[in-house]
């Protein structure tokens, strides 16, 4: 009798070969983590490491470019989609992709993001929405939602006076140079899978010369939401899903067939 | 026999944050009140048996500090799926 065969150890998760061995300065809870191992995960599988060029913000995420393993730069703020842009028409070949916060997308960043939606560059954003401006401490973003309390809205964002929030998804699917924009969000294991499977069709429509991709990921902010951050992911699916729905604003038909 | 899993959670990276806690569905991981990391948290850690190396705590985590194992016996024809 053969004694029975040692069962063999498999590792199911590891951290993604796409990032460094830095630890985040991130706070504790924030969903900017998980946005950028999604992002690492998905380059790591789809093999674009050696020819991806990110473009790092300004925002909480100014430092993203030490945390992935892979040639980036650093932008002024808003001005990622134009530096992107800049790359991709001389580096062609490369993968080019933006990372911003709303601040920097929505506000400062807007007339950047909508001009490159609108001339189709081939280059892909991601676009996080946390409601806020984090890294300066919690002032209202273009993104805040109704009767939200922000350092600059203590008694709550009153839209008779700051005006509503704006959906910059629904907004750019309106240009004739975008191939694929959505919305996720980071708020659970479902939504975070979704999430990654939209940043895998992101990186595709750039693959495969579609035009703009943008996927927007309803993100936290504990420390200024002054929410923990089990209770962040509640107010995402509880308060900001009903005014930024989920969904496919734009997908190039191209895409959803099989290549060739 | 329910799968054998079992997760290693990095010191470095850990936050002590606990959306792994919340979200193991086998409510099985907890912070070690008793131990700080370097950084100075309360690192999440396993605390009883029944783990399946589902990877929900990985796949939560912001700071991509959970390394999920599983164990697949030899005689299976096939590998259980990974997450
Ligand atoms: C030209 C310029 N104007 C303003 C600022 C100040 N500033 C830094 S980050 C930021 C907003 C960041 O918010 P967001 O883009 O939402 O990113 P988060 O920090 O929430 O991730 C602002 C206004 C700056 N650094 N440069
Ligand atoms: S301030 Fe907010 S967005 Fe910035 S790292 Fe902290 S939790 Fe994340
Ligand atoms: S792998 Fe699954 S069962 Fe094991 S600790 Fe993580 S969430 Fe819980």
């Amino acid at each position: 009798m053969t004694a029975p065969a040692k069962p063999e150890v498999k590792v199911v998760f590891q951290r993604p070969e796409s990032f460094t061995d830095l630890t985040t300065h991130y706070c504790p809870g924030c969903t900017h983590g998980v946005a950028h191992r999604l992002i690492a995960e998905v380059i790591d599988e789809m093999g674009l490491r050696e020819k991806t060029i990110g473009v790092a913000p300004v925002g909480c995420s100014v430092f993203a470019y030490k945390y992935f393993n892979m040639d980036f730069v650093e932008a002024p703020h808003g001005r990622a989609p134009a530096m992107a842009t800049g790359i991709k028409r001389v580096l062609p070949q490369n993968t080019v992709f933006t990372y911003q916060g709303d601040g920097d997308l929505a506000s400062i960043g807007m007339a950047e993001i909508m001009h490159a939606a609108a001339r189709g560059e081939n280059i892909t954003v991601i676009f996080i929405n946390n409601a806020i401006y984090g890294m300066t401490g919690g002032q209202m973003a273009p993104t805040t939602l109704p009767g939200m309390t922000t350092t600059s809205s203590p008694f709550g964002r009153d839209v008779e006076l700051t005006g509503f929030p704006i959906r910059m998804s629904e907004m750019l699917a309106t240009m004739d140079g975008t191939g694929y924009i959505v919305r996720r969000s980071l708020h659970d294991v479902k939504n975070i899978r979704k999430a990654k499977k939209a940043l895998f069709m992101a990186f595709e429509t750039q693959e495969r010369g579609l035009g703009f991709s943008m996927v927007e990921l309803l993100s936290s902010c504990p420390t200024n939401w002054k929410i923990d951050p089990s209770k962040s992911l509640e107010f995402i699916a509880e308060r900001m899903v009903p005014v930024f729905p989920l969904d496919d604003f734009k997908v190039n038909p191209e895409l959803t067939k099989k290549r060739a | 026999m329910p799968v054998k899993g079992w997760i290693e959670v990095d010191d470095m990276h850990c936050k002590g944050c606990a959306l792994c806690v919340s979200a193991c569905p086998q409510d099985v991981i907890a912070l070690n009140m008793d131990r700080l990391t370097p950084k100075g948290y309360h690192p999440a850690h396993l605390i009883d048996e029944g783990c399946t190396g589902c990877a929900v705590c990985a796949i939560i985590c912001p700071d991509a500090a959970i390394t999920v194992f599983r164990e697949v016996p030899v005689h299976s024809k096939k590998a259980p799926e990974s997450a």
